[in-house]
């Protein structure tokens, strides 16, 4: 039976991303790309491909280091701490769980370059301003014996540098997922400047041309593949959101201890003690929901859809109240971008949106509770 | 036949559970009517309570982690968790309910002796001797190790003289555990013993106080003059509170977990509240009810995982006082929703929603019990937190 506790490996997982992440990933590592305009890190992810990260969800066969989705939640976590930006969540959690439910010899050679770090993905399947897929409107017309794509995807994160996207479409009997390179023609990108200083595109498709061969899965049966890539997704980032959770009460807890005012550390007012307290326990619980959902995948994927919407709806609620109180708590100082606070709120609000935000996921939980 | 050892004991289990578990007790009630306390006086509300009692007590299932030789199964953690499923499967009630199980019983089995262990701990596993719990006093709520209740050494015993306050049942109990000063010199929380008191001893009295919900499950209780022989203390003279706040850590789980509907087979909100409303269900009431559900199945993964923990090796603890914060506020909220789901059906005492109204307004306690949720706070603050006093 799976405990909720983190395994010994585990443990030593994330004690190792730790320390990798301190001295390669720190926030001052962020404000520094952000202010030089790109935080793209090409070398950053080549060193975490050395160590098994890029392939933590590919088989051993293809070159992965295979360590399942709960340790894929770990190490997210930890690069949620210090916001380490790196193309973890599009092509190692989602875009490797999507080409391992096909497994065909195309897509093992997709996998081990997601492994080795040469390739990265980015998930084009937003229209609109909320995560909706099934409402998904971009159209994959038949094309001789194959496909043309039109239409317009916007917050495609990591969209503006990946070397692939998957792009969600409508054929004639559903949804199809398309694995194309990203300079196809007919494609044209245009990149987001986003409050989290990290990469996203809006990208219009016209007339894109797409084989059989780019088919990921079965025509008119995207979910099968997507779903399951959705959830790796949703759970690592629910991870990512409380490993940030983390980051911003660490600092707010450091500060209550330092900063002075009526003669004393303000940690000794009650008033704010109390909303520390709440703060912590608040993280506490989402942490064992983010623990759930890496074990509920590992043991059922098909079975693990109400425990990754519990993870992401209770990461995205503590995350917000983290922010919002690690700002409050800092006072004036917390406004200021000298603080790193700000950099914690604006991924939490990005985190927020992306891949369904607290009411999408409440509204699973709820209907697999029988409201 | 499986391989697998706990899947084993599940086997058995379940046959054992359908050839034992009277098809009355089969309905899942924990209510005040439907809860079996047990004790001396306790009377039986149907034939087949007594025997699911006598058939489950005969197993250890009573106290199923306890160790064989005081009463219990001695079941594993994941054997535990077997049991509480299959349970939960069949609907089944909890054979038995007592103080002594959730407070008592862990307490001794950390501090007692093994002749205390063989002497108490049976008779709460067969449901034989009630216990109540004699801690909050006049002037000693929140402020607990404030207790006032005097303990004067008298060579072979103790001549106790005091009041206790909230005693939940004692006016049904066989036995009191009480937090008496022994030592009036000492800073508060060094002159404290921990002793176990009869209530039928020639100077104990209760009186029951009657409550908002409309019944009376607290009292008063007060000592004059009352002889305890020295053997009835539990841990060291004047190292009371030691034990206290062990067994404190062990009520806030109780109550975090029971309170909040967690322990085994809780019942989704959503179900519940569509049995009253139909599809009625107004948009900002449904809104806050899928806020409760999804912090019910959180805060119940957290009392899991807090008991994994801890059966790793890393306990509780400090964190018992987060549990018991989270647990009961939630129940509160909980309650809140039921209430509004029930319109003005529920504001009837024993109308069409049953005792609803009294159920959501025993729920008021839950954050002052046991610590109030300002304490549990304060306890995170310093203890887990490190911020300064």
């Amino acid at each position: 039976m799976a405990k909720l506790v983190k395994t010994d490996e585990e443990t030593m997982l994330a004690d190792m991303a730790r320390g990798y992440l301190d001295n390669a990933s720190p926030v001052s590592k962020l404000r520094e790309m952000r202010d030089a305009g790109s935080t793209h890190d090409a070398a950053a992810w080549k060193e975490m491909a050395d160590m098994g990260w890029a392939g933590v969800l590919v088989p051993e066969s293809a070159g992965g280091s295979d360590m399942g989705f709960a340790a894929a939640n770990v190490i997210a976590e930890e690069m949620g701490k210090t916001l380490s930006v790196s193309p973890f969540l599009s092509s190692a959690v989602i875009a490797a769980t999507a080409l391992r439910q096909v497994s065909d010899t195309r897509a093992l050679g997709a996998l081990a370059k997601i492994a080795s770090g040469d390739a990265t993905y980015a998930l084009a399947v937003d229209e609109g301003i909320k995560f909706d897929p099934e409402a998904t409107q971009m159209d994959a017309r038949a094309d001789g014996n194959g496909f043309r794509l039109s239409g317009k995807k916007q917050f495609v994160v990591d969209g503006a540098l990946a070397d692939r996207l998957l792009v969600l479409a409508r054929t004639a009997n559903g949804l199809t997922l398309f694995d194309i390179p990203a300079d196809r023609a007919g494609i044209s990108l245009e990149k987001s400047n986003m409050i989290d200083a990290r990469d996203a595109a809006r990208i219009t498709f016209e007339d894109v041309e797409a084989t059989g061969e780019d088919v990921l899965g079965a025509v008119d049966n995207a979910m099968e593949v997507l779903k399951p890539a959705l959830q790796a997704g949703q759970a690592a980032l629910a991870a990512e959101m409380t490993g940030l959770s983390a980051g911003a009460f660490g600092m707010t807890i450091d500060y209550l201890k330092e900063r002075k005012q009526f003669g004393i550390e303000i940690g000794r007012f009650q008033a704010l003690q109390h909303r520390a307290a709440h703060l912590w326990c608040e993280i506490e619980v989402t942490s064992s929901a983010i623990l759930n959902a890496g074990r509920m995948m590992d043991e059922d994927l098909g079975n693990a859809a109400l425990a990754v919407s519990l993870a992401k709806a209770r990461a995205t609620k503590t995350a917000i109240l983290a922010v919002q109180e690690g700002v409050q708590m800092h006072g004036g100082v917390g406004m200021t971008d000298a603080f790193d606070m700000g950099f914690y709120m604006k991924r939490a609000r990005v985190g927020a949106e992306w891949l369904g935000d607290y009411s999408y996921h409440a509204e699973k939980v709820a209907a697999a509770r029988g409201f | 036949m499986t391989a697998n050892p706990t899947e084993a004991f599940r086997a058995e289990l379940r046959d054992w559970l359908e050839e034992n578990c009277p098809a009355e007790m089969r309905d899942g009630l924990v209510t005040e009517e439907s809860i079996c306390w047990g004790g001396k006086d306790w009377v039986f509300t149907s034939d087949a309570q007594r025997v699911w009692l006598e058939r489950c007590a005969a197993k250890g299932y009573t106290v199923p982690t306890w160790p064989v030789e005081y009463g219990g199964a001695g079941l594993s953690r994941d054997q535990e968790k077997v049991f509480h499923e299959e349970m939960a499967l069949i609907n089944a009630r909890v054979p038995l309910q007592s103080f002594g199980i959730w407070m008592l019983g862990p307490a001794l089995l950390h501090f007692g002796s093994h002749e205390q262990k063989l002497h108490y701990l049976p008779p709460v596993a067969r449901g034989d001797v009630r216990w109540c719990q004699g801690y909050s006093e006049p002037g000693a709520g929140s402020d607990l190790a404030n207790v006032q209740t005097h303990g004067a050494d008298e060579g072979d015993h103790w001549l106790v003289n005091g009041q206790k306050i909230w005693t939940s049942y004692a006016d049904k109990a066989d036995w009191i555990f009480a937090l008496v000063r022994t030592d009036r010199e000492a800073p508060k929380h060094k002159g404290i013993s921990f002793l176990l008191l009869s209530m039928e001893d020639t100077g104990v009295e209760t009186r029951p106080i009657k409550m908002i919900s409309g019944i009376s499950p607290f009292c008063e209780t007060f000592f004059t003059d009352v002889k305890v022989p020295k053997g009835q203390i539990v841990g060291e003279e004047n190292k009371g509170w030691d034990v206290a706040k062990y067994l404190l850590t062990h009520e806030r789980e109780m109550i975090s977990g029971g309170a909040g509907g967690l322990a085994g087979g809780g019942r989704a909100l959503g179900a519940v509240l569509s049995e009253t409303m139909g599809n009625l269900m107004d948009a900002t009431l449904r809104a806050d009810a899928m806020k409760c559900e999804i912090d019910t199945l959180a805060i119940g993964l957290t009392l899991e995982r807090y008991k994994d923990q801890s059966e790793a090796g890393q306990g509780a603890g400090d964190a018992s006082a987060m549990l018991k914060y989270v647990g009961t506020e939630l129940n509160k909220q909980r309650h809140e929703l039921m209430m509004a789901a029930g319109g003005s059906d529920a504001l009837e005492w024993d109308g069409p929603l049953g005792n609803r109204a009294g159920d959501w307004l025993r729920t008021k306690a839950n954050s002052i019990e046991g610590g109030t949720s300002e304490v549990m706070l304060s306890i995170v603050s310093r203890r887990v937190l490190g911020l300064p006093g």
